[in-house]
């Protein structure tokens, strides 16, 4: 089968390893990925701090250029622009006049009728149901699920797991092999879009993240964003400056540890672009 | 809206918000729960409770210590906040507003330079390719904040790990995203 793709900027460039474990997953189960053509970038943070109408106008032309490939489905692995594309469909459903500016900006066709996945719901959907059989060396790991902020908040326009303890990523997991934690720091923020503009602010709360992780005796964090997985990996020593040790928990997406668990070879997964050695 | 005309802070900032963005910043009660949830609250020169409190009051030095605030710069939008808020307040959305407001009258914090700095740098990088160029973020940011020497030992890790490119990715209708950002602009000068 054949569903939409939206890669994102990270996953063409820093992220790239989350890219290659999901095409890599995907294309275990035989499912194609189709990227959207000429796609740009979603504005991330950037955007809606700056520049509201740019905000919108950016995702907007990607889910029009996915309506006029003919897609109907869109994975979106990156939680940053999952959260962009779906907040922008929320505002121009619920404000036609706002949804007339933006498609005269973009000089293109939008209705609105692309369905958004991020990767949890695209696993949980379309991988999951035939995982049981094709685990061979389960993912055998105390984990932490860390969700970070933009997969699941805001509620009231994700509409996906609960704000507080969610619980998705976990369920996949254990269905792995893994034994995921209970902890604290699942929806806290890492920092994100100030990793380079305020690194300390990002060792500090990575930092607690990470802190936490490692005193409940987690073997690895798994993540589904790539923000987080750089804030939690490329920033480890602001990280372990902040904690003042060195922990060598390894950050992995959960594409990554599902891609394990079904056998996938660790550098068809990108296992080895980490900063933090993978070393389950 | 009607029912809120009579409440403190609806012609001031408080009511600009109202109209651009639908957050009824009368509707806050106080409780503290999202400065209490905030990761940032901590770098904050007012936290998110003490902004909204500052709002209400329609005091045109108070909201203009707003909009000169460094808070609404290190908000991160994590939207812990608005998660938490027992009236569903959507402050993210309002900072978003602020922020916009802020740049536009030229009240942004200094202290907020190299925030601005690399949001601005990241804009224009996909203003010119369509995607995010991140050696010629890197280099613009580092132009633009003169903070050469941060993060120098990075990039040649990063790239040893193939996670930079050295080549941006150009889309071909380049010129349509300009456009996007030509008429985002007109109404803005950032």
């Amino acid at each position: 089968m054949t569903l939409g793709f939206y890669p994102g900027c990270s996953l063409k460039g820093s992220s790239r390893e989350y890219a290659e474990s999901v095409l890599a997953v995907a294309e275990a189960f035989d499912i194609h990925l189709e990227e959207i053509k000429d796609w740009n970038c979603c504005g991330a943070t950037a955007a809606h701090n700056m520049n509201k109408e740019l905000s919108l106008a950016l995702p907007a032309r990607i889910l029009s250029l996915a309506e006029k490939q003919g897609l109907t489905e869109l994975v979106v692995p990156c939680a940053a622009c999952y959260s962009r594309l779906t907040v922008t469909k929320h505002e121009l459903s619920e404000n036609p006049a706002l949804k007339a500016v933006v498609t005269e900006a973009n000089d293109l066709a939008y209705t609105g009728s692309v369905n958004v996945l991020n990767i949890v719901q695209m696993l949980d959907k379309y991988i999951i149901p035939n995982l049981e059989g094709k685990v061979v060396k389960p993912f055998d790991h105390k984990v932490a699920c860390y969700y970070g902020c933009l997969l699941v908040r805001p509620h009231e326009i994700l509409k996906f797991d609960r704000e507080e303890d969610p619980q998705s990523m976990d369920a996949l997991m254990l269905k792995a092999g893994a034994t995921p934690i209970d902890w604290a720091f699942k929806t806290e923020c890492c920092g994100a879009g100030l990793s380079v503009s305020r690194t300390s602010s990002v060792g500090r709360l990575s930092g607690k993240i990470m802190g936490d992780a490692k005193d409940r005796g987690a073997e690895a964090i798994i993540v589904a964003c790539p923000m987080c997985h750089s804030n939690l990996d490329m920033r480890r020593d602001a990280i372990n400056s902040y904690l003042g040790e060195k922990v060598d928990i390894p950050v992995l997406y959960i594409t990554q540890a599902i891609g394990l668990a079904i056998g996938l070879d660790r550098k068809t997964l990108g296992l080895q672009r980490h900063f933090v050695k993978v070393s389950v | 809206m009607s029912s809120d005309s009579h409440h403190s802070g609806i012609s001031g900032l408080g009511g600009e918000v109202l109209g651009h963005t639908d957050v009824k910043v009368s509707h806050c009660y106080q409780c503290g729960k999202c400065s209490a949830g905030c990761p940032l609250s901590e770098e904050m020169d007012y936290p998110p409770s003490v902004i909204m409190r500052m709002l209400q009051t329609g005091n045109p030095d108070l909201e203009d210590k707003v909009l000169r605030s460094l808070s609404i710069w290190v908000c991160l939008t994590c939207e812990m906040c608005f998660s938490r808020c027992p009236m569903s307040i959507d402050i993210p959305k309002m900072m978003d507003f602020l922020r916009e407001k802020s740049l536009n009258e030229k009240k942004s914090d200094p202290k907020a330079k190299e925030i601005i700095a690399f949001h601005k740098s990241f804009l224009d990088s996909i203003k010119y390719t369509g995607r995010l160029y991140e050696i010629g973020l890197f280099v613009d940011y580092k132009a633009r904040t003169l903070k050469i020497l941060d993060d120098l030992a990075l990039a040649p890790k990063m790239m040893k790990r193939g996670k930079l490119n050295i080549i941006p990715e150009l889309i071909k209708d380049r010129s349509g995203v300009a456009s996007i950002f030509r008429k985002a602009n007109k109404k803005n000068k950032n």
